[in-house]
């Protein structure tokens, strides 16, 4: 029996003029992986909504057409009597997880089925040696962290062994190596116990190689349903920015069919003698484009110390009482216009090292220097929104500045995510440019084409002598805006050297690009360029 | 103040005796009127705290009831007019007298007591675990009270992160009815997102939750036989030697006073000497 099915199901919010789902027919096979693919706003999280009940029965609106979780019509039956059959995870692990040990969240979803006390027991212990929490099951949900709370909350929506499972970008709030355990329990589930998996997701490259199939969502409609390869090939043409960075690396350089891994990339380039051996020097990237009309900086302005540095921290340590210290002698000289990428694994002091340089935590010992004063923009851009309208939260030449001025009479909470970021930077920047810009992780969550706008603005910035400096676990991003990337670890600098010596030789930390082409380049269009230039020397040599 | 699982006997016993157990307690505090009793039983509920490592929250209650006991102090020996000894003259019934300060830090003793014993509670009996017990009885009140306790950690992370972001903006600081709007606006964010999760993990069908037969432990039996003999106490105290506070301050310290004091200390840290399996 087909565990999902979904039949010209159109869908608009409550208030909604523009239709959320428009006539989507979709069918989901036991034991299948299926990847939903598509921006922000597309209609991802609405089709989910809609398949776990909560789309129409908790959010309203007007629906129409039909969807069978399990045989269940969710017109009949609401979200409550759809968990039976299909467990749900959303993005956010803070608001999943409602009781407060990790036994007790595993076993609530159990009790509410009116399982006896034996079920239960059986049901905690299973899910917890599936999902490699058992270690977990005593300890208090307050204590895990993101990536095991993600974890918990998969568990409980596991517990009562569904046939189906929905998943929300579930890796959005979470680092990579975290993301990437979750991705491991997904497809271990999948492959094992046969349970069918629904992922709503960005990041593509991570969890192309697990899928049976991949659906593209566009404008609330489908616009591609195909096999992985397939889609690659849709993509190229018709959604670039749906495209991995290994399929458009291939499309660029002219290459086919499209990887849908970096072992089949790998595989088609030694077939082809592309493989490199003996690679060159890593490629630089090309300058990322245009943004808001303001050109962005030809180059990246050179490495400077001392006298020069527009933000300098020296020797900082952070060593709050009862605690290993956060922050051991780390230290960063940052040019005006220079943008650094800082990275490293979760708790390697990122976030710490930014807090202290714009004074929202003080150092222990150490001194932190700026020419003018230090913009830093946080995680959560809606945490700076205090107003009803965008007006208020800016001046009127603010919001010209920052390109907003057409939204003045909205309500911040009504803004796509972009323009929340943009507007967020733009409460921070303030009137006047600040010396140093610092971002935390900006680009979590976010789909390409924002991550592409906001590189673009960064530079801008850049362009403008502000130094920047973005802790971030996207190599991609690291590698379109920075021309030098710090490595924390422990507290402290590991390295600090251009991006292209950080990134190219890495394993963990490294573009998929350059885990490709083995550090060669960095980026798909520098790592074209270098296929296309191989290829050619290919021909030559055979027509020598 | 949250609750994390610790190897303590009050945290080994099931969560529905170490609820009425810590109910003893407050039963003691509010019945005896013998500031050394009461001090007695302040004094087990620390030594409680520790046995139980969960000191540090128990001296947090400490430290949150002690402002409570000055205000009651200084409250009542403003407002009451019964004593002989004035020790502050502000003329007619304004003068301050002994007894009134006497009176006001017994019951301010009792404040800080109740205060332990609440923080003894949170921190050591599972919330989970009771609710389990009390879903019999009504599962969304108990529900309610477990999703209160487990959204204030959350919240209160949400509330720090809103406040360092408002100190990243550019420019004056914001208004406080703006930064109240916003946490207003984000805790209603938070709990539509608490409820969608609750509907998907089959809240809305819940029904009676079947009984749980759980052996009783040595830790469960201590517990319980340390709670009844508290009752017994709370009653017995009822009758010892008088502290009269008005007109004058008289205290008896007779033997039973004293023995009620062991007595409480023994019960009340009787169940703390078996640390086996916990």
């Amino acid at each position: 029996m087909t565990v999902l099915s979904l039949d010209r199901v159109t869908y608009a919010y409550a208030g909604a003029t523009v239709p959320a789902l428009r006539d989507v027919t979709l069918a989901v096979e036991p034991g299948e992986f299926v990847v939903l693919a598509g921006g922000t706003g597309s209609g991802k999280s609405t089709l989910l909504r809609a398949a776990c009940g909560l789309v129409p029965h908790f959010h309203g609106g007007t629906f129409s057409g039909r969807t069978l979780v399990g045989g269940l019509d969710t017109r009949e039956h609401g979200p409550a009597r759809i968990a039976g059959v299909a467990g749900t995870l959303f993005q956010e692990p803070e608001t999943q997880v409602v009781l407060g040990t990790v036994r007790a969240e595993l076993a609530f979803p159990l009790e509410n089925a009116g399982l006896g006390p034996a079920a239960v027991a059986r049901g905690v212990e299973e899910a917890g040696l599936a999902l490699g929490i058992a270690h977990l099951l005593d300890r208090s949900t307050s204590e895990l962290s993101g990536g095991e709370l993600q974890r918990v909350a998969l568990g409980a929506s596991l517990a009562t062994r569904p046939a189906l499972v929905l998943l929300d970008e579930p890796t959005s709030q979470l680092d990579p190596v975290a993301g990437d355990e979750l991705l491991g329990v997904l497809r271990r589930l999948n492959e094992e116990w046969g349970t069918a998996v629904v992922l709503a997701e960005h990041r593509l490259e991570r969890c192309l190689s697990a899928a049976d199939r991949v659906v593209a969502i566009r404008d609330g409609a489908v616009a591609c349903d195909a096999a992985p390869q397939d889609f690659l090939t849709w993509a190229a043409a018709q959604a670039p920015d749906l495209q991995t960075p290994g399929a458009r690396l291939f499309s660029l350089a002219g290459l086919a069919p499209l990887p849908v891994a970096v072992k089949d990339a790998r595989a088609a380039l030694r077939k082809r003698g592309l493989d490199g051996s003996g690679a060159p020097e890593p490629v630089a990237p090309a300058p990322p484009p245009r943004s808001h009309g303001r050109v962005a900086a030809a180059a990246p302005a050179p490495r400077r110390r001392g006298r020069d540095a527009a933000l300098e921290l020296k020797h900082l340590w952070l060593e709050p009482r009862g605690a290993e210290p956060r922050l051991r002698g780390a230290s960063l000289t940052v040019a005006a216009g220079e943008i650094v990428a800082l990275m490293g694994r979760n708790g390697a002091g990122k976030s710490t090292l930014l807090r202290v340089a714009a004074g929202l935590d003080k150092p222990t010992r150490g001194k932190v220097r700026a020419t003018g004063r230090v913009a830093l923009l946080l995680q959560t851009p809606g945490d700076y929104f205090l107003h009803d309208t965008v007006a208020a939260e800016l001046d009127g030449a603010a919001l010209e500045r920052a390109g907003l001025a057409h939204l003045a009479d909205r309500h911040p909470r009504d803004l796509s995510g972009g323009e929340r970021q943009r507007l967020a930077l733009a409460v921070v920047m303030g009137g006047e440019a600040p010396a140093a810009l610092l971002l935390d992780e900006p680009t979590r969550g976010m789909d390409q084409p924002r991550k592409a706008a906001l590189a673009g603005e960064l530079c801008c910035l850049g362009g403008e002598g502000v130094a920047v400096v973005l802790a971030t676990h996207d190599a991609e991003l690291a590698v379109a805006v920075a021309a030098r990337t710090v490595l924390l670890g422990k507290g402290d600098v590991v390295a600090d050297a251009p991006t292209a010596d950080v990134l190219g030789g890495g394993w963990y930390f490294a573009t998929q690009t350059a885990r490709i082409l083995a550090g060669a380049a960095l980026d798909p269009a520098a790592g074209a360029a270098l296929l296309r230039d191989r290829l050619d020397l290919a021909v030559k040599e055979a027509l020598t | 103040m949250t609750y994390r699982r610790r190897h303590s006997p009050l945290h080994a016993a099931r969560a529905v005796v170490g609820a009425v157990w810590c109910l003893a307690l407050v039963t003691v505090a509010v019945t005896v009127h013998h500031p050394v009793v009461l001090g007695a039983l302040l004094v087990s509920v620390l030594a409680a705290g520790t046995a139980a490592l969960v000191a540090r929250p128990v001296v947090l209650g400490l430290a949150v009831g002690v402002p409570f006991a000055v205000v009651i102090v200084a409250f009542n020996a403003v407002l009451s007019h019964n004593g002989l000894t004035v020790i502050f003259r502000f003329g007619g019934p304004w003068d301050v007298t002994l007894e009134a300060v006497v009176a006001g830090a017994m019951y301010g003793l009792t404040a800080i007591a109740l205060c332990c014993a609440a923080a003894l509670y949170s921190a050591a009996v599972d919330p989970d675990d009771l609710l389990r017990a009390f879903r019999r009885l009504s599962f969304s009140s108990a529900l309610t009270a477990a999703l209160a306790t487990r959204m204030v950690p959350v919240l209160a992370r949400d509330a720090r992160r809103l406040s360092d972001a408002q100190r990243c903006r550019a420019g004056a600081p914001p208004a406080r009815v703006a930064l109240l709007r916003a946490v207003a606006a984000n805790a209603m964010d938070r709990a539509l997102d608490v409820a969608a999760t609750l509907e998907v993990r089959g809240y809305g069908t819940a029904g009676r939750a079947p009984a749980l037969k759980r052996p009783w432990s040595r830790h469960d039996l201590a517990f319980a036989a340390s709670a009844v003999a508290l009752f017994a106490l709370a009653v017995v105290c009822r009758g010892l030697a008088p502290f009269a506070m008005y007109p004058r301050l008289s205290m008896g310290l007779d033997g039973g006073v004293l023995a009620a004091c062991g007595l409480i200390a023994a019960a009340v840290l009787a169940p703390f000497a078996d640390r086996r399996g916990v």
